[in-house]
């Protein structure tokens, strides 16, 4: 009996309020890189410059919600994507971003565009082409529905690969021990 | 600061005085401060810690725990609308509009002139007689929209409390139907001398008047029905160390909503309550009672003082009473202070030792290890009243009395969608829709028995019967008529558990508050399927998982509504997609405000673009 | 020949006295918890160490162990209700773990890593809890506490201070010191107390020690916190 050719997987990734940081991890997986592409296809990823995301079977979502952007980005990865992985720190808890949220957000604006001395002459910016940020930094399953997530402050390349691995056989990602790691 | 010293210089040593200095006593001193000063400045906090040896952590954590103490002030007029859900279908909510606009104040603030603070409560035992509230603690009930205008007038004036009207104050019994319990009117030391034919004081095991109970088949009034007899005799048979006592504590903390009998038997029947209390010192030995008494009941306060100065003249409470030698028992009367948790009994014991209200892990059992560590009987008021009229008749008289497995009479308090709210007595056994019919209930499609911790049932249910073996209650009867959305009665509940958490168990502290949310989210408009998961899973925690009753019951309402109302809760999770349980366009509102935008761009849809 | 229960259907010997985790950590068998310490006086709020009893959820801290119990622990449904008493435990507070000193050291992550949490899965509560650097040796963190209440136990029982207290109620439960002034600088804590070494968190900190162990050599890193503690 022979296997049918399997498919690629057609994956799309993305950064929201993260650091890149869990990106640069991916490619950490080093040598795995080329079993993986054996696996998957990109869309739109930082990797492909691919602007507008297509029908995918994955989305990998690094960082978290902390304006109207990241808001639609995410909104459109739930659309077009069957599964979503919220990836990192930032993407699971609001990590670092989320740091501001028991600071109220006007407080926040008065203090660095009006008291601190800086670029903006004292004018909050109104340019239309900038997302407003949200009153608090979310982490994205409080947004959308997240099917998994990889924890890690960014996730060891050795922990992505794992996850990814598991998925790409159908099963739900376990990090052991080692892997799992929130910082 | 300099004037508060001053207040705090004369008004702290006379109450520390009255206490003893005692550090147990701290949650009357601190009761007593805050009626005294309107609320617990730092230079109070300070006397006491001085005054008791306490350490200022542990007086901060005491004052912390409980509603009605405030370490920052709230004004001279404290006003707290009772946030009942029957008072709420009531109108209590624009009542409160009504009076936050006369008098300028925001809900939950202090008024910019320091003059009045107002804010919700929980049920403050006037559901027949609502919207009720508090003021400075004590109950104005049955309000209008003249009565909120009068006391607008009064508090604007700054007219001092004693001075109000008193018929702001008057508290209605409603006693609606009587049996022999409401019915009877015992002569003073009628019951102890019963009580004194049939046992010696402090008798050991196998005591007479225990065996009475045993007989009467007395089971607790509290709600869990516990076996009276069983109590008494493991409390009567467990060790006592040296210097020590057994202690008896009539639980009057009738917190949960809905519930107002023990403020009716206390106000008419209070002799009785203290004559079965009396009755239990006597087959205990014991010396020392405790009437814990609900900080909202505060306005029975004087009335139960006089009723225990009367008693004690009778040679019927003190040193030697009925002259029988080593018959010494009396009867202090501490205050609650806005915590229900504290009606379950060992948390109850956890206040009365001037604590925070924590249940307490068991075992031990109180019966064993209670008040200061010593053998305590804790029952319901209805339940000493129960006792007394044993004492009096006999258990054989009282077991003739109610169904099979639930002797006597029970007290419902009827409240909501009825006709004649009230005091209901009825033998155990009485059907719901013979409740209702008495009542004068029409077109009722839920009573929520017991309270939200209790049973809510729905209308095919009405045959069945308010017993122990059919559907347990401690007395709350909430009706329900068809034009009220279920939905709301079970978040209203929500939100009391919420706020009545106690904070020692990570799945209630936490629990209690996710769940309210969850039904706040689906009230919202942002509830889907998977909200309806997650309700169900934190009634999974919350039952399997928690310290006590009050988490293990939680999930009640939600459940109850959910297995009888179901269509109230799919109404709500139309969204096919998962939801945010927040407004995200409402999200970016400081950003608009602050940046001046309002372009497309500066806003979010509620609802996800092209959802697939 | 001491009496025994089963625990998992393995025989686990007990004294009498002794409660269900004591006597199973005694065996070598791990029951995960935070607000137990063997060194004091059982709390059983934090309920990560519940079992079934013969079928009955139990707190295994505070339960005694008795003859022919039939206790189960490492089961599927129970690591799973204690995965939801940890992400309780984590949107309750904020605990971001990259900025916490207590990273690697922490039993609420490390016994988190052990039950295989990957997400907080609840909306967070994001709570504003400023933090008190009060004092010139000690920071106390207030964000991270999960009102385990050991440093409340320590400082009572052991160093005869109370230095630290609970107060509020239900979600606003909060840890309080001992000073007027609310701040640590003010009472009378010293850096050999029990309470400033029991945290299991990153509330109580020692100041300027924090990162000097590197990553890989923390107390977590070498093996599960079920395979490193007694």
């Amino acid at each position: 009996m022979s296997e049918p050719a399997k498919r690629k997987l057609r994956v799309a990734t993305t950064s929201l309020a993260g650091c890149f940081g869990c990106h640069m991890s991916f490619l950490d997986i080093d040598e795995h890189l080329f079993e993986l592409i054996e696996l998957i296809e990109f869309d739109r990823s930082p990797l492909t410059d691919i602007k507008e995301v297509g029908e995918c079977d994955l989305g990998i979502i690094e960082g978290g919600l902390c304006n109207a952007e990241n808001v639609h980005i995410l909104r459109e990865f739930r659309a077009r994507c069957r599964k979503l992985v919220a990836i990192g720190a930032c993407a699971v808890n609001g990590g670092l971003p989320a740091q501001r949220n028991h600071l109220k957000l006007t407080e926040i604006l008065e203090e660095v565009y009006h008291t601190s001395p800086g670029i903006a002459q004292g004018l909050i910016p109104n340019d239309p082409e900038l997302p407003l940020p949200l009153n608090k930094v979310h982490p994205l399953h409080e947004v959308v529905k997240i099917d998994w997530f990889i924890p890690g402050c960014p996730p060891s390349g050795e922990a992505i690969w794992k996850a990814l691995t598991d998925i790409v056989a159908g099963r739900d990602p376990q990090l052991g021990f080692g892997l799992l790691r929130y910082d | 600061m300099h004037e508060a010293g001053r207040d705090v210089a004369s008004a702290l040593p006379p109450i520390l005085a009255r206490w003893r200095q005692d550090p147990t006593a701290l949650v009357q001193i601190l009761r007593e401060t805050q009626e005294a000063l309107d609320w617990i400045p730092p230079e109070a906090i300070e006397f006491i810690r001085r005054g008791l040896g306490l350490p200022h952590s542990k007086i901060e954590g005491v004052a912390g725990f409980y509603s009605f103490f405030h370490t920052r002030p709230r004004g001279r007029y404290r006003v707290l609308f009772a946030d009942n859900i029957v008072e709420r279908l009531q109108g209590s909510a624009a009542l409160m509009e009504r009076l936050c606009r006369s008098l300028w104040v925001e809900p939950g603030k202090v008024s910019e002139d320091g003059l009045l603070s107002v804010d919700t409560t929980s049920c403050i035992g006037m559901g027949d007689q609502g919207p009720a509230l508090l003021v400075n603690n004590l109950a104005v009930p049955r309000l209008t929209e003249a009565r909120i205008d009068e006391l607008c007038e009064l508090i604007r004036g700054e007219v001092p409390l004693a001075e109000w009207p008193a018929g702001l104050f008057a508290v209605e019994d409603n006693i609606r139907r009587r049996d022999v319990l409401l019915d009877s009117q015992p002569a003073p030391g009628d019951v102890l001398r019963a009580a004194q034919a049939r046992a010696r004081w402090g008798g050991a095991l196998p005591n007479p008047l225990i065996e009475e109970l045993r007989t009467a088949r007395l089971r607790g009034r509290g709600g869990a029905g516990f076996p009276t007899a069983l109590k008494w005799a493991s409390c009567r048979g467990a060790p006592l160390a040296a210097g020590k006592s057994r202690i008896v504590v009539c639980n009057a903390d009738e917190g949960e909503p809905g519930t107002f009998k023990d403020r009716v038997l206390l106000t008419t029947q209070a002799d009785l309550v203290f004559d079965g209390m009396t009755v239990a010192a006597h087959a205990l030995g014991a010396t020392r009672g405790f009437l814990y008494l609900r900080g909202e009941y505060r306005y029975l306060l004087d009335a139960l003082q006089a009723t225990l100065a009367r008693r004690r003249a009778a040679g019927l409470l003190g040193r030697g009473i009925l002259g029988v030698a080593g018959a010494d028992f009396d009867i202090e009367i501490h205050l609650g202070a806005g915590a229900y948790v504290c009606g379950e009994e060992s948390a109850l014991i956890e206040s009365l030792e001037g604590k925070r209200g924590t249940p307490r892990n068991r075992p031990p059992f109180p019966v064993t290890h209670g008040y200061l560590d010593q053998p305590t009987v804790v029952d319901n008021v209805e339940t000493f009243a129960c006792a007394a009229l044993i004492a009096l008749n006999g258990g054989g008289w009282f077991a003739g009395l109610g169904s099979a497995e639930s002797s006597g009479t029970k007290l419902l308090s009827v409240s909501g969608d009825v006709e004649r709210p009230g005091v209901y007595e009825f033998p155990f056994g009485v059907s719901v829709d013979e409740v209702l019919a008495a009542a004068g209930a029409r077109n009722a499609q839920a009573v929520q028995v017991g309270g939200p911790s209790g049973t809510c049932i729905g209308a095919a249910e009405f045959g069945r019967r308010i017993a122990f073996e059919d559907i347990p209650s401690a007395g709350a009867f909430m009706v329900f008529d068809a034009s009220r959305d279920m939905f709301e009665v079970a978040r209203n509940f929500t939100h009391f558990f919420a706020h009545e958490s106690c904070g020692f168990c990570t799945p209630c502290r936490v629990g209690t508050s996710l769940l309210k949310n969850l039904m706040d989210k689906l009230a919202n408009g942002h509830g889907s399927p998977y909200d309806f998961v997650e309700i169900e899973k934190m009634n999974h925690i919350l039952q399997q998982m928690s310290h006590c009753g009050l988490g293990h019951s939680a999930c009640n309402p939600v459940l109850d509504t959910i297995a009888r109302f179901r269509p109230a809760y799919e109404r709500r999770l139309s969204n096919p997609s998962f939801e945010p349980a927040f407004d995200l366009d409402r999200a970016l509102a400081p950003a608009r405000q602050m940046t001046g935008r309002d372009d497309a761009g500066a806003h979010l849809a509620i609802h996800g673009e092209a959802t697939k | 020949m001491s009496p025994t229960f089963t625990l998992d259907g393995k025989e686990v010997p007990f004294r009498e006295g002794q409660t269900i985790i004591q006597a199973a950590h005694a065996a070598g068998q791990w029951i995960p918890h935070l607000c137990y310490h063997p060194e004091f006086k059982p709390h059983g709020s934090c309920k990560l160490c519940t079992v079934t009893v013969n079928g009955r959820h139990m707190a295994s801290c505070t339960t005694q162990a008795a003859a022919g119990q039939v206790v189960e622990s490492d089961t599927e449904a129970l690591n799973g209700e204690r995965r939801t008493l940890l992400q309780m435990l984590f949107v309750e507070g904020n605990h971001f773990c990259p900025s916490c000193e207590k990273s690697g050291d922490c039993k609420l992550q490390a016994t988190a890593y052990d039950l295989g949490m990957m997400t907080p899965h609840f909306d967070h509560f994001y709570p504003c809890r400023p933090v008190d650097a009060s004092h010139p040796e000690i920071l106390l963190d207030f964000n991270r506490c999960i009102l385990c209440s050991l440093c409340v136990r320590a400082s009572r029982d052991v160093d005869g201070k109370s230095v630290f207290a609970l107060s509020g109620r239900g979600i606003g439960t909060k840890l309080v010191v001992n000073a007027a002034s609310g701040r640590l600088a003010d009472t009378d804590v010293a850096m050999d107390d029990k309470a400033i070494a029991v945290c299991p968190v990153g509330v109580i900190l020692k100041k300027r020690r924090g990162f000097a162990v590197p990553i890989g050599e923390r107390t977590y890193d070498k093996a599960p916190i079920s395979a490193t503690e007694e």
